[in-house]
């Protein structure tokens, strides 16, 4: 198991390294340049020479000399676009808030959707049972911009419970975690319902009940850890989710987070910034994948994590 | 588990297995529906004479909600006065092509990468499986925007038109980024293919690798690659939609369901006066197509890949 771990955290870096020259040599052919965005009005030869020198974008081997050996040290350079502010800034701002906002949502959509799916298992083809499914079509089906703005308009601008933009306070937090969450916790409910109905089917489950045991102790306490697994599974597919769907979070509710400025970034065609938002969502997302990895082996004492699977 | 499929009868008996599932039928049903209307009104919408044109910017009839005695405004018209059901009739086109086209690159690379990861194995899997890895940590709705950003000067030096290497600028970026998913669960079957008897016979027998792939694997792997290319399409709809949102997607006159739902957002949640039609009709269309592609890839799952019964929703 510690093998295990030191040999995933050890591949990290790679991996990373990977990402950022992947994402360097697509940002470096796509055309345009932050210095002249849009290709609006030409920029001066000798000023632009002068500004790539600056940014030490002369040439790919000129980028590829500087920046790489600064992000290994945790520099990741100034914004082309932005003047006067380095990467790093734009980041420290930004990554809280969406680092918070993401995991404000797997928190509701974990704990909404197991309570929702344990219910829908106890009372099959009830109103809730039903509702559950509708919720979680209307996320497989719908953009989550129209869920948003749908959200928006019925808790915002008719019952007026909720501030409908801005960052800060719980309050402003409220609508567009749920926004975010829905989808995962729709499909955590119905995953978590079929696994639950699954356990609840073994014949531990019916001694439980047949010494005496009440159907709630025996649903949270026995049956709940094991049909927990397979939502654990995807908690990982899940959190990717919340973080790459913040981007549309973001923008609807005007939220200061990492989406914003990487959507900016690719607008203004601002290389460095870009580099720097794509390798921070890799590096999050990278961790959170290892720790579900971990947490996984952890729950299911049963399961080797190192074993190849054929089905991987 | 679908080795049945070498049998000619026992096919049949899986063809009718398929179309004798509820959700296949009414989603393939609805699908068709729609996709047949979308197409025989082509003629129609891009006829730049016609009521129904795409671009048919009319005189005064900016935001007229829906109504009944003129064909073109049955959906009512958008801001720049066009006529929203012929909009939605080229943007059904449209968005399924994107699905389509998208979901058969994936098909095609994941395919490809799946099998040569799994009947070759040592090496080259452990590299192919490396860069699938690395490729699967990439938040993926990134990789596809900057792809789009990188090909996009490439095709305008291939094609003439703009419009046509926007679009396939479009369903590249998205299919060149969703084939991960097919190659792993390929690559599974494949493992577990390549062990079994019949296709060391085959081997022994002196047949290629090709013909191996062909005309021994290819058949066995029908079920696993139908139900995922199927599942790829609603998901490429869907990130053409968010890309249409971020402005970065298909460029303007031409429509898809996702961008005139984007497009219509803000205009029909306006508390004061609701322009909802921008919004109520092309997020139906949207909605039930890919409900529609959803029940047949659960269906097609439920039949043909009977180990993964219980993912399905």
């Amino acid at each position: 198991m510690v093998k295990f771990i030191a040999w995933r955290i050890a591949q990290l870096p790679l991996i990373l390294a990977a990402i950022y020259l992947i994402t360097f040599l697509l940002v470096w052919v796509a055309p345009g340049s932050p210095f002249m965005p849009g290709g609006e009005r030409k920029l001066d030869p000798t000023v632009e020479k002068m500004l790539k020198e600056q940014f030490h974008a002369q040439s790919l081997g000129a980028f590829l000399r500087y920046y790489p050996a600064r992000a290994l040290r945790g520099d990741l350079g100034p914004s082309m676009y932005y003047n006067g502010w380095s990467v790093n800034d734009v980041l420290r701002y930004s990554l809280p808030v969406s680092v918070a906002l993401g995991l404000f949502a797997m928190v509701i959509a974990t704990v909404a959707g197991c309570g929702i799916g344990v219910l829908a298992a106890m009372r099959r083809d009830s109103l809730l049972d039903y509702a559950s499914l509708a919720v979680a079509l209307v996320g497989i089906s719908l953009p989550g911009f129209v869920v948003a703005g749908i959200l928006l308009a019925i808790f915002c601008d008719h019952l007026h419970w909720l501030p409908s933009s801005g960052w800060g306070t719980l309050r402003q937090m409220i609508l567009p975690g749920v926004a975010l969450a829905l989808m995962p916790m729709a499909y955590i409910a119905r995953l978590m319902r079929v696994s639950m109905l699954d356990t609840l089917g073994n014949d531990y489950i019916r001694t439980a009940r047949a010494k005496g045991l009440a159907r709630a102790a025996v649903v949270w306490k026995h049956a709940f850890r094991n049909a927990f697994l397979p939502v654990f599974t995807y908690l990982g597919p899940a959190a990717a989710y919340a973080m790459t769907g913040s981007f549309v979070i973001e923008t609807v509710f005007n939220i200061p987070g990492l989406g914003q400025h990487f959507v900016n970034g690719v607008k203004n065609r601002d290389q460095t910034l870009i580099l720097g938002t794509v390798l921070v969502y890799a590096a999050v997302l990278l961790t959170l994948n290892l720790l579900v990895d971990i947490g996984y082996a952890l729950i299911d004492p049963r399961i080797d994590v190192t074993a190849k699977s054929p089905n991987a | 588990m679908t080795l049945a499929t070498l049998n000619p009868l026992a096919g049949q008996r899986l063809w009718q297995r398929v179309l004798s599932d509820r959700r296949v039928s009414i989603g393939g049903g609805i699908l068709l529906l729609l996709l047949t209307v979308c197409l025989l009104s082509l003629p129609w919408t891009r006829d730049a004479r016609g009521d129904l044109f795409y671009d048919r910017q009319h005189a005064n009839a900016s935001l007229l909600p829906p109504q009944t005695h003129q064909l073109w405004l049955l959906l009512g018209s958008t801001k720049l006065g066009t006529s929203l059901l012929g909009q939605c009739l080229i943007g059904g086109v449209i968005s399924l092509t994107i699905g389509v086209a998208a979901a058969a690159i994936s098909l095609v690379l994941g395919v490809a990468v799946g099998v040569l990861a799994g009947y070759h194995g040592g090496w080259i899997d452990s590299l192919l499986m490396r860069i699938v890895d690395i490729l699967y940590a990439l938040p993926y709705i990134l990789m596809v925007i900057l792809l789009k950003l990188a090909l996009e000067p490439l095709l305008l030096r291939l094609w003439l038109s703009t419009a046509a290497a926007n679009l396939v600028v479009l369903f590249l970026s998205i299919g060149l980024v969703s084939w991960l998913t097919m190659a792993r669960v390929i690559r599974g079957q494949v493992l577990s293919l390549r062990t079994l008897p019949f296709i060391e016979a085959a081997r022994a027998a002196g047949a290629g690798p090709l013909r191996i792939f062909l005309r021994h694997l290819l058949p066995n792997l029908v079920g696993p690659i139908a139900v995922y290319a199927t599942l790829t399409v609603p998901q490429a709809i869907l990130q053409e939609s968010l890309l249409s949102f971020l402005g970065i997607g298909i460029q303007k006159p031409l429509p898809t369901w996702g961008s005139l739902a984007s497009d219509g957002l803000t205009l029909a949640l306006n508390p004061i006066w609701s322009r909802w039609w921008l919004l109520v009709f092309p997020c139906t269309l949207l909605g039930v197509t890919l409900l529609a592609l959803n029940f047949i890839g659960d269906g097609l799952r439920d039949v043909l890949d009977p180990k993964r019964e219980g993912a399905k929703i």
